[in-house]
């Protein structure tokens, strides 16, 4: 189905802005940054956090999307390549879907390039949020879906690699077609006699 | 070799070369031709009576020609399969008239001419590429004289002669004469390391096979002169240092400096070789009697075919370019496609092994569940508004589009296929591809959040997630510092960026926009940024018309590990956007104000 958005879902977010110990607090105002986010459009309740990704910060969103029937979460934190599989375990083991859940990266992007200048990290760091609200207002649940994989593996080469990786699968039970095109597999390695480092016969 | 043939799970098929492949991870079709061997394969019992019969005598290129074969041949004594094969283009002919002395020799009756290529179809969950290397060719390094003194020889030649199944029975003669040789000179980096000629990159075995074959000669003749005239000796692996001291240890002279040129010597067929002595910058000469080219290896010539048919990149030096260089070694870009051995770079065997036992088992871990979950960052179609132009099949690096425009039915995304780069969404021109998870409104409500206030003080990046968003990180782990006034979009893949996304922040008032995403030639996604690249020229192109700076946006490829890079970058961003003035921003939003009220219009 095409996913469009559903005008008549409230829209009912959850912002978890996390320190990262003095990461990110350190440079930016995690408290004002909180507080702002508590004011966008959607937003139902906006927390600071110690380290988000700890069990008691997980454990929060996760009473946080019961109690106050979120069903969009946004972590202002580290970088989504970081904690991203993270947050989304966390949110779906609450229930929701783990689509529905926004990183802004305000550790990578912010407090750890912009140290000189506090007052300006802050300000990006709002902006950062305000931009993943925005988007997570639009996010979609998906299903991960799955198809059948055949348990076969076509091996094209009958070298010694060609030949060992055929052996390997076949042993553990696969179906193995080795394609070779010569008359005899063996690659190289058939022609060699003796081989380095123990110079031992190769077939 | 000989458990792979008879395995029970491994059908094998020699004289065969993959014609097709279609269909994607977990359900790949092939189609593979396999041709006659006119020898009954399971019947044979490598007797050779048809050999002894068979008048047709032929260099032997296993024995890279240095002895001969009949047409009717096994390839080497320990072949796999053991059945003979007819090489049918040497053959004469079977017709009792002209030859067929094979089929009345053979009591067993094995011998079929009748026999026709096949066609062979199989249905695979996976595929492990092994197509490994080709051995150097000299010939075109004249200084050497390869192809005009027959005392010249590779050592892949070598090996046959030293081999006690080779031609000369392990015995290492000198082909003018026939008599083992009182002098043999190595010749190390041939057809390897040069920026002129052959190839670039080390080969990576050829020293340790020098080495060995050193120590292999000194085994055989004690009183044989050997030396080894080399650039440096790679002799980095496990036992490889002790082996390259027994070959010292031996006797063997280790001589820096490569010959310029050998000569030979016409009446004993002796060579001369002219080296600069790297110590004394002094011309020397040195009498041999036999020279080895320590040849390097290169990509199979004839391996195109297989690279095309499964859209397989390779790197600069031409072996198969794995999905990460450091944490995904035997993965192809493709999902459920996987490199073992040299196909992916010059290695030795034991290299060669452990890729294959790697490759075997990240096969089986993708086929060990039985079914595959597909992340749902996937394109989709609306039917509705899809006008069957083809434009995404023809885009989609993955080939995961199939649109049929004679029928006009809507394109179909085969979602097992498709990677999620976007590309499609990008290109259709109708705006009729959904990119879940990444769709048109999501990003346009991130650009206009970022925009909405202060616009002409932001810098609007649009940044890959595997390479630039990676590299942006990257800056961040190092604490490089830079303007604190950019702001990422990240999008899985540069070839998602949409031109309505750069004409949206341009209108929304940013100064400047960049589009960055991993260099050309590493795209995560084959190569989904030559669009991108294309699509910003395109965009520049036009914004040349309307009379709009084109440097205000910014095409920059930046790697997962060029921190510094994106640092840079983001300083010379901040300087263009500088030099936009509030006027020209106010002009700039007119002017697309403008032509989009023309098209509602
Ligand atoms: C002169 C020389 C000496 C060496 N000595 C040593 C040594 O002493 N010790 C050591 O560890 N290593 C040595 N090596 C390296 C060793 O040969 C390789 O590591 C090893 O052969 C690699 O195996 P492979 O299976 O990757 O490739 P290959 O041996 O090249 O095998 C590839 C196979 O695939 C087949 N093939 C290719 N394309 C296709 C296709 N399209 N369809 C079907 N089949 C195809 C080929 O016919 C071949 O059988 C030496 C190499 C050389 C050149
Ligand atoms: S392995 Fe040795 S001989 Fe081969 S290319 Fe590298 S340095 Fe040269
Ligand atoms: S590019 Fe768009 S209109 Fe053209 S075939 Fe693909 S989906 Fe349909
Ligand atoms: S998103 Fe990329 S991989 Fe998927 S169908 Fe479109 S072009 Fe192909």
């Amino acid at each position: 189905m095409i996913a469009e958005n559903d005008h008549n879902e409230n829209i009912r977010i959850g912002v978890y802005v996390c320190h990262c110990g003095s990461n990110i607090a350190s440079v930016v105002d995690c408290v004002a940054v909180a507080e702002y986010a508590g004011t966008l459009p959607g937003v139902v309740i906006s927390r600071d956090q110690g380290y988000t990704c700890s069990e008691p910060g997980q454990n929060q969103i996760k009473n946080d999307i019961g109690e106050f029937e979120l069903n969009r979460i946004v972590v202002a934190s580290c970088s989504p390549r970081l904690h991203e599989a993270t947050f989304r375990q966390c949110v779906s083991q609450a229930g929701l879907n783990s689509y529905l859940l926004e990183m802004a990266n305000i550790r990578e992007q912010c407090s750890w390039v912009h140290g000189g200048n506090a007052q300006e990290a802050t300000s990006k760091a709002m902006n950062l949020v305000r931009s993943a609200v925005a988007r997570v207002s639009l996010l979609q649940a998906r299903e991960e879906t799955e198809v059948p994989i055949r348990r076969s593996t076509l091996v094209i080469g009958g070298g010694v690699a060609g030949i060992q990786a055929a052996l390997d699968l076949a042993d553990a039970g696969y179906r193995v077609v080795l394609v070779e095109k010569q008359p005899s597999i063996g690659g190289i390695m058939a022609r060699l006699d003796k081989t380095f480092p123990t110079m031992d016969c190769s077939i | 070799m000989t458990d792979a043939g008879r395995h029970p799970n491994i059908t094998l098929l020699t004289m065969s070369e993959v014609k097709e492949l279609t269909g994607v991870v977990g359900n790949f079709h092939v189609r593979i031709l396999k041709r006659a061997r006119y020898v009954k394969e399971k019947e044979c019992t490598a007797c050779g009576d048809c050999v002894e019969v068979c008048p047709v005598i032929i260099p032997d290129e296993f024995n890279m020609g240095l002895s001969s074969r009949r047409a009717i041949y096994s390839p080497f004594p320990q072949a796999v399969p053991g059945a003979f094969a007819v090489d049918i283009n040497q053959c004469l002919g079977h017709s009792p008239v002209i030859c067929g002395k094979c089929v009345e020799a053979c009591k067993k009756r094995c011998i079929d001419f009748d026999m026709n290529d096949e066609e062979l179809e199989f249905d695979v969950g996976t595929i492990i590429v092994a197509t490994g290397m080709d051995a150097y060719d000299p010939t075109i390094l004249d200084e050497y004289g390869y192809t005009r003194y027959e005392n010249v020889v590779t050592s892949m030649e070598l090996e046959r002669l030293v081999n006690a199944g080779g031609p000369t029975a392990g015995e290492v003669i000198r082909l003018t004469d026939g008599k083992v040789p009182k002098s043999v000179s190595f010749i190390q980096c041939v057809g390897s390391r040069s920026q002129r000629r052959g190839r670039p990159y080390c080969s990576n075995i050829c020293c340790m096979n020098t080495v060995k074959s050193t120590i292999l000669l000194k085994e055989h003749y004690p009183d044989i002169e050997i030396k080894v005239f080399y650039l440096d000796i790679r002799a980095f692996g496990k036992g490889f240092e002790d082996l390259f001291r027994r070959s010292r240890g031996k006797g063997v002279r280790y001589i820096r400096g490569l010959p310029g040129t050998i000569k030979q010597d016409p009446a004993t067929h002796d060579l001369i070789l002219t080296v600069e002595n790297t110590a004394t910058n002094e011309l020397d000469t040195h009498r041999t009697q036999m020279v080895v080219l320590a040849v390097g290896v290169e990509p199979p010539a004839d391996m195109k075919a297989i690279q095309e048919m499964l859209a397989l990149q390779t790197t600069a030096d031409g072996f198969y370019l794995e999905a990460h260089p450091k944490l995904q070694p035997v993965d192809s870009a493709s999902r459920g496609i996987f490199f073992a051995g040299c196909a992916e770079g010059p290695k030795d065997i034991k290299e060669s092994v452990t890729q294959a036992s790697a490759a075997a088992a990240r096969a089986m871990r993708l086929m060990n569940p039985g079914v595959l979950t597909v992340e749902a960052i996937t394109a989709e179609v609306d039917p509705e508004r899809c006008t069957s132009c083809g434009v995404c099949a023809r885009v989609c690096p993955y080939n995961a589009i199939s649109v049929d425009r004679a029928t006009k039915l809507p394109a179909k995304v085969t979602e097992a296929a498709c990677a999620g780069c976007g590309t499609c969404a990008a290109e259709c021109p109708e705006d009729a591809i959904v990119m879940n998870h990444f769709t048109d409104a999501q990003i346009e409500a991130q650009i206009d959040a970022i925009l909405e206030n202060d616009a002409a003080g932001k810098i609007l990046v649009f940044a890959c997630n595997w390479c630039s968003y990676a590299g942006a990180d990257f800056a961040g782990v190092s604490r490089l510092r830079y303007p604190s006034n950019t702001r990422l979009v990240r999008t899985m893949c540069s070839g998602r960026v949409h031109a309505k996304f750069i004409w949206r922040a341009f209108e929304k008032g940013a100064p400047v926009v960049l589009v960055s995403g991993c260099h050309i030639g590493d795209c995560h996604y084959i190569n989904a940024n030559h669009w991108t690249e294309r699509r910003v020229k395109r965009v520049w192109n036009r914004m040349g018309k309307l009379g709009l700076r084109t440097e205000r946006l910014g095409l920059e490829w930046i790697s997962a590990a060029e921190g510094v890079r994106f640092q840079q970058v983001m300083e010379r961003m901040e300087q263009i956007r500088k030099s936009v003035t509030p006027e020209e921003i106010a002009e700039t939003v007119r002017i697309i104000k403008k032509i989009s009220e023309q098209k509602q219009g």
